[in-house]
């Protein structure tokens, strides 16, 4: 597992993947930071967070495309399959490469507010509560990128597969509400992973929520491990 | 050290590979021979358990390569058909990655880069990125690949393919060195190239093995006669004449040669092919007739091949045929009832 890390985590810095994701993660909160913290003034990081969520519709695919997809273009997943390790150490491996590139411009994300406690009255738990959060939201959505990077050969069906499904969770709940069925549209806000974080720039700490992302990330790795396994048995 | 027993991998209606039994020695370099599609690279996939079996059994030194994976699969070394690189890495940080995969020591990594770059003559290449490297230097990496945690058994299928002369012969010679130290299992459709490398072939068929032993003792047990060329420097009465007093000549036919000499094919009794050819040389000197050739034909990988290739052909023709005929039985007397 911990080779497939290393050589991920590699290959994300040859190529510019890992650069793009993080430039365009930073881009983005320091935008955010400068319309909500300088200009307005307000004091809370957290909306800051609920500005840059949409972000992920980008991102997660720039960041997940390659990971599998890739390997089955390059016949590279018969190496692995090859080697000897499991599908899961594969799968588990790939996944906490991502987790690495993601967590590093989050670590330097975590410094903002901070900085702004320096110069104001910042509000440190929903701050780093939503922090918190937002990282899990992530992790979430990665691993549904992953998932869907394992099920084609080709990067540019799996980015395109991939913003669909994120476009189609973001805006769940405005869907959920074309349908006049209140169940409906409870069963849409309880999927939309978007929705769920929420609460968290709202000032609550949801560990619901926390324990629903942590579910999903599990279950899109299982997916995952059975979509390689799947291959090995179909060829 | 590799025992296959009952091997079947079914594609959706297709039977690719077909009961498949057999079982591979240490020390040796066996060539796994058969046209395209007879189902070489998916048994070589099952074997280093890349792809599933339908049914069957695969032990590598004892371990199941599916109940005991990473202990079967820690003892082979494979280079599929299309080398698995990850291109925009040198040769060092690929091989780096497979021998941390494989569970290499920490300390021995770059003390075991340094022997497979060496054995693979790559040294030189080692920091350039696989994307710049030529199609052999390729092949070279992904044997390099195979190697790493020194494996004892080498699979490679089909090494050579879409390489030019000059690097076929240097993999063949590099292939040749590793069954020095290795148990190494080539495929390949290329008949001179099994027969250049390696001592052992398995013939497979349509997944079926239709033939598994020495090349030689093959040759000997596909032998379908013995047959000899000749030329002689008298004109074709004289050789007829002379070929009429030997007895061990079953029957002669007559080729095209050039003026002044005349050619024949001989088919002569069975038993050392080689007597008889003293015997041939000696006659034909004792009657002033000296042969300009004197050639015993030797059964080539090829021939075994097409034999057993087209034996298994007409057997299959047969098989319709049977069944038509047997579908014919059955309509026949329906239409005499009417």
């Amino acid at each position: 597992m911990v080779a497939v890390l290393k050589h991920e985590l590699a290959l994300y810095y040859h190529s510019l993947s890992g650069y793009v994701f993080g430039a365009f993660l930073l881009a983005f909160t320091g935008i955010g930071a400068l319309i909500y913290n300088i200009n307005a003034s307000v004091a809370n990081f957290e909306y800051v967070l609920s500005f840059i969520q949409v972000v992920f519709i980008i991102i997660v695919p720039i960041l997940t495309m390659r990971i599998i997809a890739d390997e089955k273009r390059q016949r590279t997943d018969q190496l692995l399959y090859s080697l000897p390790i499991s599908t899961s150490d594969i799968v588990v491996g790939k996944f906490m490469a991502l987790l690495i590139v993601f967590l590093i411009p989050m670590v330097l994300i975590c410094v903002y507010p901070l900085i702004f406690s320096v110069y104001g009255d910042v509000y440190l738990p929903t701050s780093y509560g939503s922090i918190f959060a937002f990282v899990f939201l992530g992790l979430a959505l990665i691993s549904i990128g992953m998932f869907i990077s394992s099920l084609t050969e080709s990067q540019g069906m799996a980015a395109g597969i991939c913003v669909v499904v994120m476009l189609l969770n973001y805006f769940c709940v405005q869907i959920g509400n074309t349908i006049p069925n209140e169940t409906v549209q409870k069963i849409f806000r309880q999927i939309s992973l978007f929705e769920r974080f929420t609460l968290f720039y709202n000032g609550v700490f949801d560990l619901t929520a926390i324990v629903y992302y942590i579910s999903v990330i599990a279950f899109f790795l299982f997916l995952c491990v059975q979509s390689l396994e799947k291959r090995r048995y179909k060829g | 050290m590799i025992t296959v027993e009952h091997l079947s991998k079914r594609y959706g209606d297709v039977l690719a590979v077909d009961d498949l039994s057999f079982k591979i020695e240490d020390g040796h370099i066996y060539g796994f021979l058969g046209p395209n599609g007879a189902g070489k690279s998916t048994t070589l996939n099952i074997i280093t358990g890349c792809l599933a079996a339908t049914s069957g059994e695969i032990k590598i030194d004892g371990h199941d390569i599916y109940e005991e994976e990473k202990e079967a699969k820690k003892l082979i070394g494979y280079l599929p058909e299309i080398p698995p690189l990850y291109v925009d890495q040198t040769p060092r940080e690929y091989l780096k990655f497979v021998a941390e995969a494989k569970g290499v020591k920490k300390a021995d990594i770059e003390t075991e880069i340094d022997r497979v770059l060496e054995e693979t003559h790559i040294t030189e290449m080692q920091n350039r990125l696989i994307k710049h490297l030529s199609k052999g230097y390729r092949q070279r990496v992904g044997i390099s690949q195979a190697l790493i945690g020194n494996p004892s058994v080498i699979i490679l299928d089909e090494p050579t393919v879409g390489l030019d002369p000059m690097q076929i012969i240097e993999i063949r010679s590099l292939i040749a060195e590793l069954g020095k130290k290795h148990t190494v299992i080539l495929s390949s459709h290329i008949l001179s190239e099994i027969q250049a490398i390696c001592e052992k072939v398995l013939i497979i068929y349509k997944g079926r093995l239709v033939a598994f032993d020495d090349i030689e003792s093959l040759g000997k047990t596909m032998a379908s006669g013995n047959e000899i060329d000749i030329i002689s420097s008298g004109n074709p009465d004289q050789t007829i004449e002379v070929l009429e007093k030997l007895s061990s000549v079953e029957s002669y036919n007559q080729n095209q040669s050039a003026d002044g000499f005349s050619s024949f094919r001989l088919t002569v009794k069975s038993g050392d092919v080689y007597e008889t050819c003293k015997v041939i040389f000696m006659t034909f000197a004792a009657n002033n007739i000296p042969l300009v050739k004197l050639n015993p034909i030797q059964t080539t990988l090829e021939d075994i091949f097409i034999e057993l290739t087209s034996s298994e052909k007409e057997e299959g023709i047969n098989e319709e045929i049977e069944s038509i005929e047997e579908a014919d039985e059955n309509i026949m007397p329906e239409q005499e009832a009417r």
